[in-house]
């Protein structure tokens, strides 16, 4: 009663009329920083913190959140439409949301994205609301085995059930955890597989290099070869007919939609992990659990609702330790605690009891920025659309200069721009072969965290792997991501049995 | 493409050969008070992927992948012949970047891919060449503050600079 009578107050000051504004208004700049490749949450949060001193704390973090969602909203719209990831969170949605596109079902797979990012975010809210304080305490209570065994069953996902070639899968995943080792090592700080002395290696393998390289060259080599120069971009069309039938499809992926959720507000809230392996990892689960993951990766529907409801409640989720323990869970959250120091307001445990307009104004301003955020998509979605009728001749350049500059921006390094041409010629090569490129992708972007946690574990028990096992959650976790690496050995095994049996 | 499959496996697996070799620049055994060495989390995993390599190419001799039985060709002479353009007109554009800047290169590439590649008019490719790096230097430049490389045209954008800041 308590919290319902303090988020009424909340939606009170959010929809003030200069908060209300400021949501429609960062909802909007949002959408179009997060649709553009190589610009995410962010960039858009940190370029326009300084404009945020010109109002109230309360507004400005309002605006900032609202930003925050717009992109996590908008980085679907690039990945769907051109097949580059428009932020990292949202290179999972490429998998799935690219083929539909390319099958003449763009529409589709913009509406599911959009309505499961609402999902995702009220679900993430309505857990922020209610429980905030216990499941901060939980995600502090996740240690450094804890974190590596989920990381470990978020590979175990791409293998077990997994319809691909299995050791071409293991070698994706091995390829892309060593290029996430590359640059500095974290304990030692000294270079690291630093390939021919090359200045750029030494700050890492960004990882949306690799994603635009695989997802925007790789893919536009492919799809340029397969229709012999003569592509059609899509089919697209828009209808309230079609509209109605998607929300009437996407009623049905309930399940993946409650599993991505919740997988990404919980992945959201431990420090340091944050929307991007939250999307990544509710993909992989929602292809363990489906009866149909072979065709993932093809255009299912439920490809593009787990990442997008998980980097949408991740991305509230991420929200939660910057406000009650000042810890925050994500690049985007971190900037966002900056800038409550700079306006005076001291983030932790009693943020809750000093600051309550600050917080419920924000808390309920989610709400709203949920809401307007999916309005103001579809109401762009016809735009989209008219876009993708666009000759094929005329997207496909325009697509390559937007990898070229989406690869430069986040570094601003020219060396990624090469190194990034060089993944999607690669790639192009290994996809003709049917290497699966997505488990490279989760693997470099939970590499630098699963690396650290299994150091920092060795060192606690001394070298011994036992300490996966010997913690209780850390052992729950490992046995199944056991049971996944194993499932594959078990179906081979039953499918031999099963043809013994039929040819006796 | 049974070619392909193996010679990929083979590249692949000499790869993570050098992958482990490099590695091991770097400890790669335990370090006592520090842990495992520096090297150690990405020799694994090199190892891991030669592992997977001999695992591919033994499945290959066996014919055990749908490459390894097929008796297409990996690439035909048209389809090098568009990777070739389209590998090529990137790399060039890239290049550019370093010597004309992106504001350069973007409109160049453009006009060979709108005309040559998509024979579009000669109006439609000028519309396109001129007005996308006007609107990608409104958007990253000035609203976001992003700066592209501008090669020896650095200078032409000091007065533009100047009027709006």
């Amino acid at each position: 009663m308590d919290t319902l009578s303090l988020l009424l107050n909340g939606f009170a000051i959010a929809f003030e009329p200069l908060n209300l504004a400021l949501i429609i208004v960062g909802c909007t700049i949002g959408l179009f920083i997060g649709a553009m490749p190589g610009l995410g949450s962010v960039n858009g949060v940190a370029i326009l913190l300084p404009m945020t001193f010109l109002v109230p704390p309360t507004s400005a973090i309002i605006f900032l959140g609202a930003i925050y969602y717009g992109a996590m909203y908008g980085g679907a719209i690039s990945s769907i439409m051109l097949g580059i990831p428009g932020a990292s969170t949202a290179v999972a949605t490429t998998f799935d949301g690219r083929p539909m596109a390319l099958k003449g079902q763009a529409d589709k797979a913009l509406i599911a994205a959009a309505t499961a990012s609402f999902v995702g975010g009220s679900i993430g809210v309505v857990l922020f609301t209610l429980f905030a304080p216990p499941l901060a305490d939980l995600a502090l209570a996740f240690g450094a085995p804890e974190i590596f065994a989920l990381m470990l069953m978020a590979f175990a996902t791409f293998i077990g059930l997994g319809s691909d070639d299995i050791p071409k899968t293991i070698f994706s995943i091995f390829i892309g955890l060593v290029f996430g080792a590359v640059g500095l090592d974290i304990i030692s700080g000294e270079p690291r597989l630093i390939f021919g002395d090359i200045p750029g290696f030494y700050h890492g393998i960004n990882f949306l290099v690799l994603a635009i390289g695989i997802y925007g060259i790789a893919e536009m080599l492919w799809v340029i070869e397969t229709s012999k120069g003569d592509a059609l971009m899509s089919k697209a069309e828009i209808s309230v007919r079609r509209i109605l039938d998607t929300l009437g499809e996407l009623v049905r992926t309930w399940k993946t939609m409650l599993m991505g959720s919740l997988l990404g507000y919980f992945v959201g809230i431990l420090p340091a992990a944050g929307a991007t392996p939250g999307s990544l990892m509710a993909y992989g689960f929602a292809k363990t659990m489906a009866k149909d993951p072979e065709t993932y990766g093809k255009g299912n529907i439920n490809g593009v609702v787990a990442p997008e409801c998980a980097n949408n409640a991740a991305s509230t989720g991420a929200m939660l330790p910057m406000l009650t323990l000042g810890i925050p869970g994500s690049p985007t959250t971190a900037i966002l605690l900056g800038g409550m120091v700079i306006w005076g307001l001291e983030p932790g445990p009693l943020v809750f009891t000093d600051y309550p307009d600050f917080v419920w104004g924000f808390i309920a301003s989610l709400y709203a920025a949920n809401l307007f955020a999916l309005l103001i998509n579809i109401a762009f979605i016809p735009a989209f659309i008219w876009m993708l009728k666009m000759p094929f001749t005329i997207l496909a350049p325009i697509i390559f200069v937007l990898c070229i500059v989406g690869g430069f921006v986040p570094t601003m390094d020219m060396h990624d721009v090469w190194l990034m041409l060089v993944f999607g010629i690669v790639g192009y090569f290994m996809r003709k072969l049917d290497y699966p490129m997505a488990p490279a992708v989760l693997a470099i972007v939970l590499g630098p965290l699963a690396e650290p946690a299994l150091r920092q574990s060795l060192l606690i028990s001394g070298g011994s792997f036992s300490i996966f096992f010997t913690r209780p959650a850390a052992g729950l976790i490992m046995a199944a991501a056991l049971g996944l690496f194993l499932l594959p050995v078990w179906m081979i095994v039953r499918r031999k049995m099963d043809q013994r049996r039929k040819a006796s | 493409m049974r070619m392909a499959e193996l010679v990929m496996g083979v590249v692949m697996g000499i790869f993570s050969l050098y992958l482990m070799w490099k590695s091991a620049e770097l400890p790669i055994g335990w370090i006592p008070g520090e842990g495992p060495g520096g090297g150690a989390w990405p020799f694994w995993l090199a190892l891991g992927m030669l592992l997977c390599c001999i695992t591919i190419v033994i499945r290959w001799a066996k014919r055990l992948t749908p490459q390894s039985r097929s008796k297409e060709v990996y690439m035909d002479a048209r389809a090098f012949r568009l990777f070739l353009l389209n590998a090529g007109a990137l790399a060039a554009m890239i290049g550019l970047f370093h010597i004309v800047g992106a504001y350069g290169a973007i409109p160049l590439f453009l006009i060979f891919y709108l005309r040559y590649m998509g024979r579009h008019s000669w109006r439609l490719t000028g519309t396109f060449a001129a007005v996308t790096p006007v609107l990608m230097f409104l958007f990253f430049e000035i609203a976001l503050q992003k700066t592209l490389p501008k090669g020896f045209t650095d200078p032409w954008f000091e007065p533009i600079f100047a009027f709006f800041y």
